[in-house]
């Protein structure tokens, strides 16, 4: 993730691959609140297929990386899996997220996605995840003033 | 037999599969495009963070990594509105707008913000990459916010809040 390459192809990289994750994410309704509401209250799984869909093809995606190509063609940089460090802010970040998550319906990409659809009334929810992520710099400021042994964290 | 097993399915269901698998299949191949061709783990909650490094001092969104992926990520996220808008045009000519309330989508956008933040993902960066990397931090992170966001959306419904 240290790249900044750039390599005449990677902006256009960058456009394919957001042009096709938003695509799916209004396929698979996700981009609609109400639906990813209907999955958490139990009243349609479906979105287990849209998560597992997605998290097979980027299996199949890191194995080819890691195992087949190893080296990157746009950067020389070697491919990886995704493995954040464990710590308590996995577990505090986690429960925080499911309770906006399931008050609210929506999460970042899928927010975003569904502003392409046409829902304006999403920038109530695009508002309040930009408060909550200016707030966590602030108490993180506030902290690493207080505490000279900080960890850095997060990505 | 059958017909037990084809009512469960139609219970679980309703609106059948086809569209969330399809669509899930499309989610990842963007991720896996941008892995594949750049060997970044494209993630959609970053941005909120590496966008306030624009008009924000706070060290915490001056950080190297985040100001140097910045203007990437803006280019990421206004991709995926532009894809989102193409499947609108395409299949659905016609604006969608949600029903769910003002206050509902403001009051849960806040915590999603601080928690994915916290939590280093969300449901792409934990939910999918991680997973598709069987990174025992992604499993933990997924399971929690899941059960969590279900009691929570449980509650609401319970409260009668709709939508």
């Amino acid at each position: 993730m240290s790249t900044t390459t750039h390599h005449p192809l990677f902006t256009l990289v960058i456009i394919v691959g957001g042009l096709l994750h938003g695509f799916g994410l209004a396929y698979s309704r996700m981009a609609r609140p109400e639906i990813v509401l209907d999955f958490l209250q139990l009243e349609d799984l479906g979105l287990l297929f849209v998560m597992g869909g997605a998290a097979l093809v980027m299996g199949f995606a890191i194995h080819l990386g890691t195992g087949v190509l190893e080296i990157v063609p746009l950067t020389g940089n070697r491919y990886a899996k995704r493995e954040k460090s464990y710590d308590r802010n996995v577990v505090v970040g986690g429960i925080v997220f499911g309770v906006g998550w399931g008050l609210s319906g929506i999460c970042p990409g899928a927010g975003y996605a569904s502003l392409g659809i046409g829902n304006y009334e999403i920038l109530w929810g695009l508002a309040g995840m930009f408060i909550g992520a200016y707030l966590q710099g602030l108490w993180r400021a506030r902290r690493d003033s207080t505490d000279r042994e900080s960890p850095a964290t997060g990505d | 037999m059958n017909a037990m097993l084809l009512s469960l399915l139609a219970e679980l269901f309703p609106r059948g599969i086809t569209q969330y698998l399809v669509g899930g299949l499309f989610v990842g191949l963007g991720i896996a495009v941008i892995y594949l061709g750049t060997g970044i783990i494209a993630g959609n909650s970053t941005l909120l963070e590496t966008t306030l490094s624009y008009v924000s001092d706070l060290p915490r969104f001056q950080r190297k990594k985040y100001v140097r992926s910045r203007d990437w990520r803006v280019v990421f996220a206004l991709s995926i509105v532009a894809g989102a808008a193409l499947y609108g045009l395409v299949f659905t000519p016609g604006i969608f707008v949600t029903d769910v309330q003002w206050w509902r989508l403001l009051g849960g956008g806040v915590p999603v913000g601080i928690g994915t933040r916290i939590g280093k993902g969300c449901t792409s960066g934990h939910g999918v990459s991680g997973i598709a990397s069987l990174s025992r931090t992604s499993i933990v992170n997924v399971l929690l916010f899941i059960g969590v966001a279900i009691v929570t959306a449980l509650i609401a419904a319970a409260l009668g809040v709709t939508p």
